[in-house]
């Protein structure tokens, strides 16, 4: 294969690729609204569910909001790669001279600023109405932040299998809900070990650890898991 | 040694190979698990605790130890599968999936059996039930993916990422599983009454675990050969084998 123009770096390819997806989420607005809308929403059902009690209320806020998160970010990841995969741009990116996993990582970190990362925001605002104690709003955040990292890389690895298959959703929670299980622990377990005045420090590192675990290993499974499914 | 390994991937050579296999391992599989059983229904001593309850665990402790290592193997293929293409790696993974999830189904199903009587309740958010339970989850997630393949090569591949991912992903899944469990319930509660066992009911319970491993792998195979059987459906091989015998 010939080309008359140089390679670019990899770290330009990231870059332009981040700044194209999060271009092209910047023009759907209520794409990034939505799925904080259904974390509002599904958060004022608990108190309806559930009774208005305060102490119980903060007794279940962690497992809630944890959960709560887990359902959205489930639900956004279903359609990350979806538009490319329908007007072709994925195509492209998988014959570009450039890793795909390095390209898809690029989407995923688009798509976690524009979701995962605001709802991790936003979050301690949640907390205070669902009665959580003050000593765990910090940690909330700083779990959810750590947390939405690893619950967006492996929803878009389900994204990547799934692509492809007609009504996919379902399939996609069935793939990713088991994967998931560690994240949550550990983050309703820091939370709750904040509330309770203990030191929730050894559970964010391993939050951290899962995180960066992930980031490193599930592209190169997102770019295989992508081929398979231009292929198929 | 390397022309053996080779031969496997065949799926002819395959054929005849398994038909040998499963002509032997079969009644060896039946005898073991007939012997195995009567031993550990009959002939071993009730618990003293127990009584004859704890009898069921000459099923559950082999399903659940092999349906365990019926993930390995699963993505063991998946990794062959993915690295060197070959066809019999993913008939493999594709016919160890559903083995693996009805073991563990088995498992769970006969805890629950024995929970009742023994703990007073059908199910309990005990450590290792639920990473079963998630364990369960998994093998049906990579069931359903094939599935949902229209392209059952692509599917074996899509199959083979996320049961890899999945292998990664099991020890982290027990070890948190493991926290979570200890964080909720004191330690005091301990719920597997022997804490040695003794021989006269250890040894059924190996004889039982080598059974069901003969088990899996005869189900395996007789699995794998009805996949071969519908792949090459058309083609002249197996209209030869299959006249032939």
């Amino acid at each position: 294969m010939s080309s008359d123009r140089p390679l670019l770096s990899l770290r330009t390819v990231f870059l332009r690729q981040f700044l194209r997806h999060g271009r092209s989420i910047m023009t759907s607005p209520a794409d990034v609204a939505n799925p904080l809308l259904f974390f509002f929403m599904v958060i004022t059902l608990f108190p309806l569910g559930l009774g208005p009690d305060p102490a119980r209320l903060a007794t279940l806020a962690p497992g809630i909001l944890w959960v709560v998160a887990l359902l959205a970010s489930l639900m956004v990841s279903a359609k990350l790669f979806a538009s490319d995969f329908e007007d072709g741009s994925l195509e492209q990116l998988a014959l570009a001279p450039y890793p795909l996993a390095v390209t898809a990582l690029a989407e995923v970190s688009a798509h976690w600023l524009a979701t995962g990362f605001l709802l991790a925001l936003v979050s301690p605002l949640f907390g205070l109405m669902l009665g959580l104690p003050e000593g765990g709003l910090l940690t909330l955040l700083v779990s959810l932040l750590l947390g939405t990292i690893c619950l967006t890389i492996i929803g878009a690895l389900g994204s990547a299998l799934t692509v492809n298959i007609r009504r996919g959703g379902l399939l996609l929670s069935l793939l990713i809900i088991p994967l998931n299980v560690p994240v949550l622990i550990f983050g309703t377990t820091a939370v709750r070990e904040a509330v309770l005045g203990g030191n929730p420090e050894s559970w964010l590192a391993l939050l951290g650890g899962l995180a960066l675990g992930s980031l490193v290993v599930v592209p190169l499974a997102i770019g295989a898991a992508l081929r398979v499914s231009l292929d198929s | 040694m390397w022309t053996f390994i080779h031969k496997l991937g065949s799926p002819p050579w395959f054929f005849r190979f398994s038909g040998t296999l499963v002509r032997w391992l079969l009644p060896i599989t039946v005898i073991l698990l007939l012997v195995g059983s009567i031993w550990g229904l009959l002939v071993a001593p009730p618990d003293f605790r127990q009584g004859n309850s704890y009898r069921i665990i000459y099923i559950h402790v082999p399903a659940a130890v092999v349906a365990l290592a019926g993930y390995y193997v699963m993505a063991f293929a998946g990794a062959v599968s993915l690295i060197w293409r070959i066809k019999m790696a993913d008939v493999t993974m594709r016919a160890a999936a559903p083995v693996g999830a009805v073991l563990t189904a088995i498992a769970l199903v006969t805890g629950a059996i024995w929970g009742k009587p023994t703990w007073g309740t059908w199910w309990v958010w005990d450590a290792r039930i639920t990473s079963m339970l998630i364990l369960l989850f998994l093998y049906l997630g990579v069931v359903a993916l094939f599935e949902a393949y229209e392209n059952k090569t692509a599917a074996a591949r899509a199959c083979a990422v996320l049961s890899l991912v999945g292998m990664v992903n099991i020890p982290i899944i027990y070890k948190s599983v493991d926290w979570w469990y200890s964080l909720h319930q004191p330690a005091s509660i301990k719920f597997t009454g022997e804490s040695a066992i003794d021989s006269s009911m250890l040894y059924p319970l190996l004889l039982m675990i080598v059974a069901f491993y003969c088990l899996f792998v005869v189900t395996l195979l007789l699995n794998m050969r009805a996949e071969l059987v519908w792949s090459y459906r058309e083609s002249g091989w197996l209209r030869q084998l299959v006249g032939d015998s």
